[in-house]
Formats: structure tokens, sequence, C-alpha cells
């Protein structure tokens, strides 16, 4: 398969010098065209700021440290997203990588009309489409996604939130882009709305064919919706493989402890656990693995060095851990410097 | 449009009972205008015209507090407003007719500036934040503690004198009649400008503060990020979806002040003698011209509710949110 969006060793700070905070360390991660990469983890394990950071987002004071952003245009050179001037920049947002953002409710101004806000960005992208083709585009998006074109006029007020999300996702879709980021999409709506708009989203990728990078804290939801899954804890990817093998599977004890979290649909019954323990603080990371404090299966070098992503077996999926050191020892020595970085 | 109905129904109500208070209010205060008025003209009034004065000013004593009531009434209705002492025997409708001009002149235009000059820079401080434009912020903050007069004193004190350009008080120069001719406006122009920078100078701090902050507030919201990230301009974001909410609680601040207008900024008038309905409230007061003071207040009750009116309109047409249905 093609890559579409390499990230590669990226690093992001929160503020500057020694005080700042490593929200994602050393993270590389392939999207292949045309799938659906789950990212899962707690809160404030990074996953959100990878996505913000990809995108050149972040809010001051979250700075790129390092690393680069690999997008293969559908034709053309691929290119660093992360040394773009900012009018390459705003061509390559939403045209080439939309976002579906975690707050439904706040994601759309509240004094303009759906329709302004549809079509602004066919203006912003596409200043020599028509007016009319523009207003046509926009009704055209939210059949799309099931919302009655009528509401066009209506306020963000006007709708209710598993509408507003409908909508954003609409909009996400508008230019046709490559890849569609979503950051915890549906984290503000019920159960069945969740399912259904999910749904819908996977069935809109079949048709369309964009890839998405998929970022949420509940897993369930990723092994059902997801090809891959990528687990992130501290800041880094702990653990990378498809989603059958990762449901089956998984080599991390962080990703078992997920696993183990909510209860499956079908299969035999089994104990649910929680993980004991907090997310460790950024500001102060455990020396050697980050989660060797909460590791049920933490031994030796755990809490000294910390593992690198190696490859356990021949089968293309990478974990981060000690207890599965990689197969080709000489791809991955560790590394030996425990974060006593503060 | 029930609403906007039900709007209208408030600020009538509101008006009625300003206008009532305002016929009680001189009713209760002790000592009554004819007998100021007998003592202002030092006996030289016949009894008969003092009780041709009592009937005039609505004070006949004969008459019922309620038919006094309704005369009152009638009178506004009919825009009389009665006789001012101090000017007697000018109408006080006349003599508001002349004041008023020179404060909405003066105050309408600052006020008008001040806004769009204070939120135009407050949408770029805001928006810029952590630029050069921070230190704006102290310089502001200080000029929007200073009291207006007492800047309007220093402005006298350093401005004017024999030989300055600017004229230390009045409206136009003393030898002029005023009339719309090329002696007379250049020198009411040049006799509004001090004023105007005084009012200027301590107001706009005021909307500077109040839309920078709106604007790193709204800075923050969702809708700002997802702006960005739909790859729209900078321009486009900060105007269309930060400044356009940030702006709404000004806006009715905005509306407000233009209410206050006619009132005038009393203190600046007095300073500069500035012959606006401030400084003619305050010749009023002295004299103790009752209807005069009444004509007065009217006229402010009456700008402010229509002020609040606007800031209502204004409201509905720029936030979606307070209308009822859609």
């Amino acid at each position: 398969m093609d890559p579409i969006l390499e990230i590669r060793h990226l690093d992001v700070d929160y503020g500057l010098g020694d005080r700042a905070v490593r929200a994602v360390r050393d993270v590389s991660l392939t999207l292949h065209r045309g799938e659906v990469l789950g990212l899962a983890g707690e809160s404030g394990s990074g996953k959100s700021t990878l996505a913000y950071g990809l995108t050149r987002l972040l809010a001051p004071p979250g700075v790129i440290s390092g690393g680069q952003v690999i997008y293969h245009p559908a034709s053309g050179e691929p290119y660093d997203v992360l040394s773009l001037s900012d009018n390459g920049l705003r061509q390559f947002r939403w045209a080439e990588t939309a976002i579906v953002f975690q707050g439904a409710m706040n994601s759309l101004n509240p004094v303009h009309k759906i329709s302004t806000q549809l079509t602004d960005v066919l203006k912003a992208h596409e200043p020599s489409m028509s007016e009319h083709t523009r207003q046509a585009r926009a009704r055209e998006m939210l059949k799309l996604v099931g919302i009655s074109p009528d509401r066009m006029d209506a306020y963000p007020h006007q709708l209710s939130g598993g509408m507003r999300q409908r909508v954003m996702i609409g909009m996400a879709l508008i230019l046709q882009p490559q890849v569609v980021i979503m950051d915890e999409p549906t984290t503000a709506l019920d159960v069945v709305m969740q399912r259904q708009i999910l749904g819908q989203l996977i069935e809109l990728r079949e048709r369309l064919g964009f890839s998405v990078i998929f970022i949420t804290h509940d897993l369930s939801l990723l092994v059902e919706f997801s090809n891959r899954i990528a687990i992130m804890y501290g800041g880094r990817i702990v653990e990378e493989a498809p989603a059958a093998t990762l449901y089956r599977d998984a080599l991390h004890p962080y990703s078992k402890g997920l696993l183990s979290s909510f209860p499956a649909l079908r299969g035999p019954r089994r104990e649910l656990a929680g993980i004991p323990g907090s997310p460790p603080d950024l500001a102060a990371m455990p020396a050697g693995c980050s989660f060797h404090p909460r590791c049920p299966r933490a031994f030796e070098p755990c809490s000294v060095t910390i593992p690198v992503l190696g490859r356990p077996d021949a089968t293309g999926r990478t974990v981060a851990c000690w207890l599965h050191p990689s197969a080709d020892a000489a791809d991955s020595p560790g590394v030996s410097v425990a974060s006593g970085e503060h | 449009m029930r609403y906007f109905l039900q709007r209208i129904a408030f600020y009538l109500f509101t008006a009625f009972a300003a206008i009532t208070l305002n016929f009680f209010i001189p009713r209760l205060v002790p000592g009554d205008p004819v007998q100021s008025l007998i003592a202002k003209y030092q006996g030289q009034i016949s009894t008969q015209a003092i009780q041709s004065l009592y009937v005039l000013f609505g004070l006949d004593k004969k008459q019922s507090l309620w038919s006094q009531y309704i005369d009152y009434w009638k009178q506004i209705l009919h825009g009389d407003l009665g006789l001012s002492f101090t000017f007697f025997p000018a109408p006080v409708s006349q003599v508001i007719g002349q004041a008023l001009p020179w404060t909405v002149l003066l105050v309408g235009i600052t006020t008008i500036v001040s806004f769009f000059l204070g939120t135009g820079l407050g949408v770029l401080a805001g928006w810029r934040r952590g630029s050069w434009t921070d230190g704006l912020l102290p310089v502001t903050t200080f000029f929007s503690s200073v009291p207006y007069f007492w800047l309007g004193i220093i402005a006298i004190y350093l401005l004017t004198g024999p030989g300055s350009f600017f004229p230390s008080s009045g409206g136009f120069d003393s030898g002029l009649v005023p009339a719309f001719d090329q002696y007379f406006i250049p020198s009411a122009i040049r006799h509004s400008l001090l004023p105007a920078l005084t009012i200027l100078i301590s107001s706009v701090s005021g909307w500077i503060l109040s839309m920078r902050n709106m604007m790193v507030t709204v800075a923050s919201e969702d809708y700002i990020t997802v702006a960005h990230a739909k790859g729209l301009s900078e321009r486009r974001v900060a105007l269309s979806y930060a400044a356009r909410n940030a702006l709404l609680p000004s806006v009715s601040g905005f509306a407000l002040a233009l209410g206050f207008i006619v009132g005038g900024t009393l203190l600046v008038e007095i300073v500069f003698s500035y012959p606006g309905l401030g400084f003619t409230l305050v010749q009023a007061l002295g004299a103790k011209d009752y209807p005069l003071m009444q004509g007065i207040f009217l006229v402010l009750t009456i700008s402010v509710l229509v002020a609040n009116l606007l800031a209502d309109v204004a409201y509905l047409l720029l936030d979606p949110r307070t209308r009822k249905e859609g």
C-alpha cells in the first residue's frame, strides 16, 4: 500500500527550554492510502497533540521541536508539511488534510449560518467557483451526511449535537481531502449517535476513498472501525498492529490493560479490569519505560532504559516493551538515556 | 417580531414611569420655583403676577395634584415643557433646543469616533497579543482610569492661554452669531477640539481594553481553531470569526453610550464652559430652575430609552441566538 502521510520522529513540546513539557516524543507513524488508522490512549497521552502538531495547529505555547511530516499528494512530489510556507500551509489545510474536532458543540461559529461556514472554505480554496456552484456544493455535502439541504440557512444553535457534528463531517469532506483526521469526533454524543455517525463515515470513506486518522480513548470503537491501531502512552507510541491482531493478541501490558477495561459484545465472558494508577505527569516522566510504575509485569530493565519500537515477530507489528524484544536485535539497541532530563 | 413588540411595550412603560417621576420629584423638593423667582426679582412682581406665575408653572394651589398631573401630560404631548426661570421668559423647549446641538455634535462625534477607533485597536491588540501592541495596554489602562475632567483641566492649563490656537472656554468666538457661515463654523470647530480630544482620550481606552479582552477570550474558542484548520486567510479568521463574535458585548455598550451622549459629559462641558446640555443643566441647578431641569431630565430619559432599544435591535441583528424563532 502507498503511504499518504508519514510522520517521522515527531516531537512536540509545550513551552520552551528546560521547563518544556514533552507532549509527543519521537513518534513515527505511517498512514496508508484508503486506510483507517486508529490512535488510542488515555487522556494526556499526546494523541490530540499529535493531530494538532501534524497540521501545525498547535496553540501557543505548543511547538514542534523536531521531526518531519511527509505528505504524498495525489499527484506530484511528496513534501514536508512542517516546512511549508504560511501560504502553502493555508492551501494544504482542509484541501489535503481536514479535521473533525473534538467539540461538536463549539466547532461551528454561533453567529454565522451553516451555509456561510460551509461556503467560506470553498471561497478560500477555490476562488474561481461561482456563488451558485458553492451553494450547490454545500447542499450536496449536507445531503451526503444525511441533513436536509433546507437547513442551509440554520444557525448552529438550531441544530442538535449530532447534526452539528454531521455538518462538521460534511464540511471536512467538501474539498475532497485525501486525509481526514478525526479527533474524538463523537465524544460529546450519545452512544447511538456515535455508531450512526461513525458507520456513516466509514461508508463515505469507502465511497470517496480518503484515509482516516481516528483518535479516541475508546479502544472498542477502534477495534470495530479501524484497520490498524497505534497505542500511545506518555507521548510515545507503545504498540502498533492491525486492529484484529491487537484485539486478539495485544503484546504491550498497557494495550492489554486498555482492552480489558471494556466488555466485548461477543465471545466468552471475561473479567473487566482497569489499569491501576494514573497517567504519568508529562513534566516529570519516570525513568525508563514511562509505563513501568503501573505495569504489572515490570522487571529490571523497565525502570532504567526506555524500550524502542521493535518488531517482535515477522508480521510487521511493532511494540515498545522489554517483554517483547525485537526479533532483529541489530535494529533497535534501546535508548539508554533514562529520561532524567528534568 | 413578537419579542420586538414586547420590548417596545416595556420601553413605553418605562418612559411613562420616568415621566411620572419627573412630575413628582420637583413637587417633593422643599421650596417652590415661584418663591425663588420672586426672590430673584426682589419684590418687583405684583400679587396678581405671582398668582399667574403659579398657574403658568402648573403649580396652581387651587388645582388638585391629579389635575396638575393630567395637565402636565397634556403639555408634554404638545411638546410644551414650560418656561425656564433662568432664561425667563424663554420656553424650556427653546433653551434645550439651543443647547442640544452643541452636545450632540461634540459628544456624538467623539463617542462614535472613539468606539470605532478603540474597537479597531482592540481587535488588533487582541489578535496580535504578545507583540508590540501589548505595550498599548498600560497606557490605555492609565487613561481609562484618569477622570476626563481632570484631563480637561490639564489640557486647558498646558495648551491654552494668550496667543494659543486653542481657546480655553465657550463654543465659539464671542463676537460671532451662530450661523452656518465661514466665520462661525471654523470657530466652533476650533473651540470643540480640546473638549473632543479630552473625551476621546479618556473614552477610547475603555473600548480598546474591552475589545482586546473579548478578542483574547474568543481566540481560544474551538471555532477559531476550526477556521484556521479550514485554511481561511488570517484576515478572514480575525475579522469574520474572532472580531465578529468579540464585538457583541461592545455593541451593546456602544448603544448605551449613544444614550448618554445627550446628557453630555457634564464635567467636560463645565470645565470648558461649553454651551451644551450638561452646562445648561448646571445652570438650571444653580438657579433652582425646575422646569428646565425637568425638561432636560425628560430628554435624557427618552434618549437613554431609545439607545436601549437600539441596543436590543442591534443584538437581534448581530446575534442569531437572541432571536426567538428563525
